[in-house]
């Protein structure tokens, strides 16, 4: 992630203590003023929401019977019962674990390929990017349109090639990763235009250095490339797992949850638990297992890129 | 025999023309410095010759093979670049490495030769260190060792020393210097940097407009310029440039004729000089001699500890500096005479070419 490093210099220090030694409290107070409008909605759509979700996990709260009372760990007791939300809980990470790969490596694999000046590429990066303006219904719209069985693309081009329809969203196998297909198609362009960021970062002396050096391509990629984006691998892999982890609207409108609840996300649950169900604190403390896993997801990764790099 | 050989090399970015038809043949062993001011042409000839950039027409030959078509790193040559171009993710021992990795050289051999090259250029404590953590003059030395480790027939270096501070630079011209003599290996050095140009090279390719002006030794460039350009962009200050109003012959040698009414004798036969053309006097500072002769007015006085220059007009309004050793006791306004040394002076015709006999 980026990094920001804010270094108080002597001379600012020195100012800073002539301020304070001159008497003038107030003027500390009026630089508050300049952002207390963002820290409002900081701490009122943030931290405040944050915390009392972490309070609702841990209470009885139905959003018809009203509060009941704290009841400890009992939600988290529950959710651990449910065979349901375990299942969602397994096939959310089946699917970071399908999508993110996806997104670094064909999000590279773009980069790479689009990395110059030709016109051509410019118009592809657009198309690539495109896509990623759409909204969630137009998304699964078009796309179930591509998996609709014996009429649909799919069906068309494996009749081509005289292989029979099939079809995935019914099927418990292919439901998941017919979805984590149309999630890579919808958002490609956001992992493709960070490697691309990257990319134009790295100064074209090196490479002219590594034809001098007598470095084949992929040398030159695996020496001077990958290393030269390391962060930003590990920016896309984060960002990737962090969102994907939220699936939501695709498996929704797609499959509904089906068959036999094998797409259905821990956000559904979540939705269906709290708004559905009216169960607040149970949906509290299933959204507060989500941000433990996205949160170990993501320290995990920027520690295993850390590592790699010392 | 020449070790570098450019024939009729041309090259053009969209409609405009880098290189002209320029020919050059570099001896074996020598440090060529290609001179110009920005724009000239001179680092993409660089790049030329890297392989860098492609040769537009024309060839070049290094060593007896020609290297145009072939690939930048079978050429036999290494090259410096202006921002080094150090391999960030790689320790300095990588980075020397690399180049030697990729022919297949054997480890140990690699090692020999790292080793050989840190001593030379006391880098031997930094093999470990990542390119970050060096400062500019290490850089710079890094990325020497990794040109001298691939044993080259021919070193480029792409204005190495503009990105250090000038204690750092003038340092790093001696170093080069020596490091020419103890490898001895053709060096092509780009700068527009004359005083780098005059103290490291043994010949000078001063370059205007994709064109080479003139090719020689540094004293031979600063001496007898063959153009106005040259005459003009070698030396500091520059050249002085009087127009001439007229010119007679006297002993054989032409006599030239200021809009102040003054006259210098110069040592060019009167036969160069064509009926009519319009001429102008080139003299450098230290040929304008004060104490008798035409009536100047002191305009400015920069004095740079061991000499001191004097920005003067003429009578007719015609600027001239001198200089002077040590300080002078001048004010500005204050009335000099100044006698131009005929016998150094330079005529250039309409053309810019110099007139000699």
């Amino acid at each position: 992630m980026v990094r920001l490093r804010i270094s108080s210099g002597r001379t600012g220090s020195h100012y800073m203590a002539e301020r304070a030694a001159s008497g003038i409290g107030l003027s500390r107070l009026s630089n508050g003023l300049f952002v207390a409008p963002y820290m409002l909605l900081v701490f009122g759509l943030l931290f405040a929401p944050l915390v009392l979700g972490i309070w609702l996990a841990f209470q009885d709260y139905d959003m018809l019977g009203g509060w009941a009372g704290g009841v400890g760990l009992e939600n988290f007791e529950n959710l651990l019962d449910d065979k349901i939300f375990r299942g969602t809980v397994r096939n959310t990470i089946k699917f970071v674990l399908m999508t993110t790969p996806a997104f670094v490596a064909l999000g590279l694999f773009l980069a790479l390929a689009l990395n110059n000046s030709l016109r051509r590429s410019a118009i592809l990066r657009a198309i690539f990017f495109g896509s990623s303006v759409l909204s969630v219904t137009i998304v699964t719209l078009i796309w179930r349109l591509v998996y609709l069985p014996d009429r649909g693309l799919l069906a068309d081009i494996l009749s081509l090639v005289s292989l029979p329809s099939v079809d995935l969203i019914t099927s418990q196998t292919w439901a998941l990763p017919a979805i984590a297909i149309v999630t890579v198609w919808w958002i490609i362009g956001l992992p493709m235009t960070l490697f691309l960021a990257g990319l134009q970062q790295i100064p074209p002396e090196l490479y002219e250095a590594a034809a001098l050096d007598n470095a084949s391509r992929w040398r030159t990629l695996t020496s001077i490339t990958l290393p030269s984006i390391r962060r930003t691998i590990i920016v896309v892999a984060v960002i990737e797992v962090i969102l994907q982890f939220q699936l939501f609207g695709q498996a929704l409108l797609i499959t509904g949850g089906g068959p036999d609840n094998t797409t259905r996300p821990m956000v559904q649950f979540i939705y269906e638990a709290g708004f559905r169900d009216l169960q607040l604190g149970f949906a509290a403390a299933a959204s507060q297992v989500l941000f433990a896993l996205m949160l170990i997801a993501a320290l995990a990764q920027m520690w295993a890129g850390r590592r790699r790099e010392g | 025999m020449a070790e570098l050989s450019l024939r009729n090399v041309s090259k053009r970015f969209g409609a405009v023309e880098v290189i002209r038809d320029l020919s050059l043949d570099i001896p074996s062993g020598e440090f060529a410095v290609f001179l110009g001011p920005s724009g000239c042409g001179k680092s993409t000839l660089l790049r030329m010759i890297a392989g860098l950039e492609a040769v537009g027409s024309g060839e070049i030959h290094l060593g007896g093979a020609r290297i145009d078509t072939m690939a930048p790193g079978d050429r036999g040559i290494a090259m410096v670049f202006q921002h080094y171009a150090l391999y960030p993710h790689m320790t300095v021992r990588e980075n020397m490495a690399f180049g030697l990795r990729n022919i297949g050289t054997p480890p140990a051999e690699i090692e020999r030769k790292i080793a050989d090259a840190a001593e030379m250029l006391e880098i031997g404590e930094l093999l470990a260190r990542k390119p970050t953590q060096l400062s500019g003059g290490q850089r710079q030395r890094v990325a020497i060792g990794r040109a001298i480790v691939k044993q080259p027939r021919a070193f480029l270096f792409d204005e190495p020393l503009s990105n250090l501070d000038a204690a750092l630079r003038s340092r790093t011209r001696i170093e080069l210097a020596r490091l020419h003599q103890r490898v001895s290996s053709t060096m092509i050095f780009v700068t527009h940097d004359q005083v780098e140009a005059m103290t490291m090279a043994t010949r000078i390719v001063v370059m205007n407009q994709g064109r080479i002006e003139q090719v020689g030794t540094p004293m031979e460039i600063y001496q007898r310029p063959r153009t106005r350009f040259v005459a003009g962009f070698i030396g500091a200050p520059a050249m002085n440039f009087l127009p001439v109003t007229g010119v007679t012959g006297r002993g054989g040698m032409a006599v030239a004729r200021l809009p102040d009414g003054s006259e210098v004798a110069t040592e060019v036969p009167i036969g160069a000089v064509k009926a009519g053309a319009t001429l102008t006097l080139g003299v450098r500072a230290e040929h304008v001699l004060p104490g008798n002769g035409a009536a100047a007015k002191v305009d400015v006085i920069e004095r740079l500890g061991e000499r001191t220059l004097v920005y003067a007009n003429l009578s007719d309004g015609s600027a001239v500096v001198y200089d002077e050793p040590g300080d002078v006791q001048l004010s500005v306004g204050e009335s000099v005479a100044l006698t131009i040394d005929g016998a150094a002076a330079h005529l250039f015709g309409p053309d810019g070419l110099a007139l000699h006999g």
